[in-house]
């Protein structure tokens, strides 16, 4: 196997409810965890298992208590537990892509423009980012009308095939899926399918959460597991 | 392995020391400190009274804290700090190398002169005195900030507080500071009206590559614009991080609080 | 100083009056104010402003600058918009040669001191003479920033921006500069003046003039001074550059055609004559012109030393 690209050990995460009388909620503990280039890994369990706190945990968007995520960028490796903000905007912009469950629609922004904006945070030229969104849109199965659209409007499953064109488009080393298919039909799941796989197969370390089975299976490489319903108070 | 941090790192642009400001025993804002990179979008956020307008007019060089150090980077690569300078660089310094958009733009701008002379008044101060140049320039202003270029010559008084509030910000960003610092763009601005101030704020931070300090009580707003995230309550800053950070997985008890308290952000 | 109550010494000044009308404590400290006001050329200094026995906007101002520096020997000339025989020049022409006992002129060539309202002779000044302007307004800034400290600080740090926005707001409304009168001007290149209600045809002239110009204003208790031989530049814009007022026809007395006119009505129906304002140098032209002048036309010495 390739080297890995994300190396996780010892990870914890709880919440402390202070809204709710201090109420503690201890959600992973102990977790290690690591995923190579080229790998697909599905992370399993039923819901409330903490999958969906795990995979923030490793794009930074919530923070650990205890442990390390070291991800590998550029060729060093940076911890995103206590690197700092700029670190891992940074980690974001070039190492590691997200595509979460729905859309943040952007007032008055196109769905072209949404599409081409990671491009764009790396400094690729307006025309060339906005062809490359177009391109990956049109893939997706969405219509050039559209293209051109704020996407406040647009069904459930547009919006999420905006989404992923988003996610996809800056071909992160490293991608985080937090249900990429569930909105979708069968037509437009097949062509979400190939995307990731194609990605996987470009040398991408995909980690994801897969509801439909069918999706899991064409995409993982392996399970990861996590153990029945973890959320419980502490004191 | 180990997490090394890069050595290529950019310097900061602005460095913010125990930054302290009492009114007498009141406390407008006490031992804040952070750092703020070039073309990094920083969100000051808490209720009314925390602190936050004190503090921008700390940064901004407006009001002189009674402790604690604001230093900042000029283009030519000296680092001053802001309250120690002669009045003098201070005034040139907040004209060209920053800029401060007021919450009411009657408060940042001059409602007595064509919307022309207020765009081109910072222009004028920096020592501009072509009247052709100054002239094209503002009129080049108006259509970044959309408004029609016919109204050069008409007065902000007879302008709707969306327009008011573009032409502020184009009167702030005309000669291209490193740094703007803003306080509640958006307040007092109908939902519809504060969109389009928004995108056009996020387009412009990001076409010029402006750092900005951005002092809101509104989430969404943070959310939308600002990099990273300081919470503020009492003069304090209670809580720091990456602004989805904060917002999605909030530690102290005020920023729970506040967060829970949006409907949806 | 020899100001006192004796003021009459020379037999000329009216019995019973300080030298010049002031006591001499408020002349020393004009005098001082004055000399601090040379020294900072285009800076306004502060005064402390005393009654005098006209009203505010009548040259009161001015009026403590000359009743500080005149002496004896000096020839007063005073000018309203130009005229000498105005009733305000007359009564101040009057009010000196009573208090000061000097004698006084109609001829800008003859005077040692010339006290004016908003004009500046047509003929050059030399050396030895001192221009004293009255002045409503002093403030240069204040049409932009109603502040004073404001405008204090302004100064101070030469933070001069603002103002060009009157001239940018002319030129965008009206396709030129159209501030024609108090004009405002940098002086020795580093305060910026109101040169007061002249019109900016004048301007030229205050531009490295020989002779020291005082400026009073007595309601805002300022004075400031241009010292001979510095200079004084209109503001303005690179491809919009001052430019003084013109006129299509002559003078319509004695012809000049490089003086700042005046428009009369002659008739009750409408008829017009444009005339010279310096009305010293128009009779001083038509004497020259009607060659009766061995002796000049105009009278020297007219409202004499006068005692009651």
């Amino acid at each position: 196997m390739s080297e890995p690209m994300i190396v996780a050990s010892g990870l914890a995460k709880g919440f402390t409810l202070h809204t709710q009388g201090g109420t503690r909620l201890a959600v992973l503990a102990g977790v290690d965890f690591s995923v190579a280039a080229g790998e697909c890994v599905a992370l399993d369990g039923p819901s409330g298992s903490g999958k969906s706190s795990f995979l923030r945990l490793l794009y930074g968007n919530y923070r650990a208590d205890a442990g390390r995520i070291a991800v590998r960028h550029r060729d060093d490796w940076v911890d995103l537990v206590t690197a700092p903000p700029r670190r891992v905007l940074a980690v974001r912009r070039e190492t590691v892509g997200y595509v979460s469950q729905f859309l943040r629609v952007l007032p008055r922004v196109s769905a072209r423009m949404l599409v081409a904006e990671p491009l764009r945070a790396r400094g690729v030229a307006a025309d060339a980012a906005l062809a490359r969104a177009d391109a990956l849109l049109e893939r997706l199965g969405i219509p050039a009308r559209l293209r051109g659209l704020a996407p406040a409007t647009f069904s459930g499953g547009e919006q999420q095939r905006v989404n992923i064109a988003r996610g996809l488009i800056a071909d992160h080393p490293v991608l985080l899926l937090d249900e990429p298919t569930a909105a979708l039909d069968a037509a437009n799941r097949d062509r979400v399918v190939a995307l990731i796989r194609a990605a996987r197969d470009r040398g991408a370390a995909i980690v994801g959460i897969f509801h439909d089975a069918a999706v899991r299976a064409a995409v993982a490489d392996r399970l990861f597991g996590f153990a029945a319903p973890s959320p419980r108070p502490v004191g | 392995m180990t997490a090394t941090m890069p050595i290529n790192d950019p310097p900061p642009l602005l460095t913010v020391d125990g930054l302290t400001k009492h009114y007498d025993r009141h406390v407008g804002c006490a031992a804040v400190s952070f750092t703020l990179w070039p073309g990094e979008v920083l969100g000051l956020v808490g209720e009314s009274g925390s602190g936050k307008t004190t503090l921008l007019a700390c940064l901004a060089g407006r009001l002189t804290p009674s402790a604690g150090a604001v230093r900042f980077r000029t283009r030519a690569g000296a680092v001053v700090d802001v309250h120690r300078v002669a009045e003098p660089e201070r005034r040139r310094l907040m004209r060209t190398e920053w800029g401060l958009v007021h919450q009411t733009p009657r408060d940042g701008l001059r409602l007595d002169v064509s919307a022309g002379a207020n765009i081109g008044e910072r222009l004028l101060t920096a020592g501009e005195r072509h009247y052709g140049r100054i002239r094209a320039t503002a009129l080049d202003w108006l259509a970044a900030v959309e408004i029609d270029q016919a109204r050069i010559d008409h007065r902000p008084s007879t302008f709707s507080g969306g327009m008011q509030q573009r032409l502020q910000i184009a009167r702030t960003l005309v000669n291209r500071p490193q740094l703007v610092y803003m306080d509640e763009p958006t307040g007092g601005l109908d939902v519809s009206v504060q969109a389009r101030l928004l995108d056009l704020l996020r387009r412009l931070v990001s076409d010029l590559g402006l750092a900005a300090v951005l002092v809101t009580h509104d989430l969404g707003v943070v959310r939308l614009l600002s990099d990273r995230l300081i919470v503020m309550r009492a003069g304090r800053v209670v809580e720091a991080g990456l602004t989805d950070q904060v917002l999605d997985d909030p530690q102290h008890p005020y920023t729970q609080l506040l967060v829970s308290s949006v409907l949806s952000v | 100083m020899t100001d006192e109550i004796q003021s009459s010494a020379d037999g000329r000044a009216a019995p019973g009056y300080s030298y010049g009308y002031l006591d001499a404590q408020t002349k020393r400290m004009v005098r001082r104010a004055v000399l601090k006001a040379v020294a900072i050329p285009g800076y306004q200094v502060a005064f402390a402003s005393r009654e005098m026995p006209l009203p505010y906007g009548w040259g009161t101002g001015a009026l403590h600058i000359t009743a500080s520096l005149i002496g004896p020997d000096d020839v007063l000339k005073v000018i309203d918009q130009g005229a000498d025989d105005t009733t305000n020049a007359v009564s101040i022409r009057r009010f000196f040669a009573r208090t000061a006992g000097v004698r006084t002129t109609e001829a800008t060539a003859d005077a040692t001191v010339i006290q004016t309202r908003h004009r500046v002779p047509e003929r050059p000044l030399g050396p030895d003479q001192v221009l004293v302007y009255q002045v409503p307004i002093p403030e240069p800034l204040r049409w932009i920033e109603p502040r004073e400290p404001e405008c204090r600080r302004m100064h101070a740090l030469e933070d001069y921006g603002a103002l060009y926005v009157r001239l940018y707001e002319d030129i965008a409304h009206i396709g030129r500069i159209a501030t024609s009168y108090n004009y405002p001007v940098m002086v020795n290149g580093r305060y910026v003046m109101s040169p007061s209600p002249i019109p900016k045809f004048d301007n030229p002239k205050l531009d490295r003039m020989p002779a020291l110009q005082l400026f009073g204003a007595g309601r805002e208790r300022r004075l400031y001074a241009v010292p001979p031989y510095t200079t004084v530049k209109s503001l303005d814009f690179e491809d919009h550059p001052f430019e003084v007022q013109h006129w299509e026809t002559p003078c319509g007395l004695c012809g000049a055609t490089d003086s700042f006119l005046d428009e009369v009505i002659v008739d009750d129906a409408g008829g017009r004559l444009y005339v010279c304002s310096d009305t010293d140098h128009c009779a001083r032209r038509r004497a020259i012109r009607d060659g009766s002048a061995t002796r000049a036309p105009w009278r020297d010495d007219t409202d004499g030393p006068e005692v009651a």
